[in-house]
């Protein structure tokens, strides 16, 4: 079982001594949980909904969008909850105004960013960023947009990268490392200059390590990643794969 | 009952809106008992009037006369709702706002025309350098998102806004619908 640095001291910890169980509540609700289970994790198994856009089950947490921040009483910050770990008797919040209202702001910079015109996408229809607009109730964006210069990367014979619509979850990165165990994928850049990359930022289709096997264009949330051929709202993805080859990749090496 | 005063207004868009208005079918003869047109791009109006109740502005603001417009409606209207994608984020005009104005104009006159290719220097109203969204210029009330918003939801909201409900579009449309 492979965990994020963050997780990995307690997860070796756990291989001697036995998880402790522990209680706490989120949103006035008492729970029990182990104590490597993220807040997030915890809240679902509880039926307590939390919006994500870069968690996805299977891959590790990377705690990138900061969608589903939540409030814990005595912390003044908002805490991610895909990366927050419960502590005894921890108070947790996740629909306060406050927290719904910081949520609907980042939705909102993530628009801003780049160009997500869901009209002429290949996901319309099909994709969590715009899935979360209606969730979140986002009306327009309050910010002004930064129109930056994105690229489309088409050199791959069978799929195509359009960073117009990336957010930077990372979960191509994570997928390709951490299932398909390529690693083709990476970031480079600061900030929201950032931008996903394939070898050492060499065009996809020129890539050495790229396997081809498509797992990055499935989990993707929006239309960065597609296949060749599909037109507006054409791009579903299948991401049915992922907890079945998790499984497979930890039974083989534990 | 006095009929309640409606603009349409066509700014940088591709009238999209204005036809899924129109696929409202025989209901907008019921509609019009209850409203009257007073601006719209499908009749003949030259000055935008006063003492509008409501005005549906689709497209973004692309150039100084949409400015121009959107600005005068604002002033003359009770409820200014902006009306689809282009009018809420800038969508699909909003696209050439990483080029500039030089770069997109040659593209569509120069490197994409047939003929000799000439800039248009009159009667097309000059870009600006962004096309941007309404409430980037003006004070929107409502936001009605959809490319285009169902004929539906443009109905549902216009009898609620006559009838003085709080529209209510949760759901009904969303972002590229």
């Amino acid at each position: 079982m492979r965990y994020p640095a963050f997780l990995q001291k307690i997860a070796d910890r756990a291989d001697v001594q036995p998880v402790r169980v522990l209680t706490f509540t989120i949103d006035g609700r008492m729970v029990s949980a182990r104590e490597d289970e993220t807040i997030l994790s915890v809240a679902r198994e509880n039926g307590i909904s939390i919006p994500t856009l870069c968690h996805l089950d299977g891959l590790s947490e990377r705690g990138a969008c900061r969608l589903c921040i939540v409030e814990i009483k005595g912390s003044a910050k908002l805490s991610p909850s895909c990366v927050t770990l419960p502590r005894q008797d921890m108070e947790v919040i996740t629909n306060s105004e406050r927290v719904m209202d910081y949520r609907r702001k980042i939705l909102e910079l993530l628009f801003t960013e780049r160009n997500h015109i869901c009209s002429v996408c290949v996901s319309n229809g099909h994709c969590d960023l715009q899935a979360l607009t209606a969730e979140l109730g986002m009306t327009h964006v309050h910010y002004d947009y930064l129109h930056t210069k994105q690229v489309v990367d088409a050199s791959h014979e069978r799929f195509s990268v359009d960073h117009n619509r990336c957010v930077l979850c990372q979960r191509c990165v994570r997928v390709c490392d951490e299932i398909e165990g390529a690693h083709t994928w990476d970031v480079m850049g600061r900030g929201h200059l950032s931008k996903v990359i394939t070898d050492l930022n060499q065009p996809w289709g020129e890539s050495i390590t790229c396997t081809g096997c498509g797992k990055c264009v499935q989990v993707c949330p929006t239309g960065a990643l597609s296949e060749k051929g599909k037109s507006v709202a054409e791009m579903t993805k299948k991401r049915q794969f992922l907890p079945y080859l998790k499984l497979m990749r930890g039974a083989e090496i534990t | 009952m006095t009929r309640k005063r409606l603009a349409t207004a066509w700014l940088d868009g591709c009238s999209g809106c204005h036809m899924s208005f129109l696929d409202i079918d025989e209901e907008i003869i019921q509609l019009f008992d209850r409203i009257e047109l007073v601006y719209c791009p499908l009749m003949d109006f030259k000055t935008i009037p006063e003492n509008i109740d409501f005005a549906l502005v689709e497209g973004a603001v692309s150039s100084q006369a949409d400015k121009e417009e959107i600005l005068s409606l604002r002033e003359s209207s009770k409820v200014l709702i902006a009306f689809g994608d282009c009018a809420v984020t800038a969508n699909v005009p909003g696209m050439r706002n990483q080029f500039s104005v030089m770069e997109t104009l040659s593209r569509a006159y120069i490197e994409n025309s047939a003929s000799n290719g000439i800039l248009p220097d009159s009667v097309v109203p000059k870009l600006m350098k962004y096309a941007r969204p309404l409430h980037e210029y003006v004070r929107v009330d409502l936001f009605l998102p959809g490319c285009p918003p169902p004929a539906g939801v443009i109905l549902s909201t216009l009898s609620d806004l006559i009838d003085g409900r709080p529209p209510g579009i949760e759901g009904k449309t969303r972002f590229g619908a």
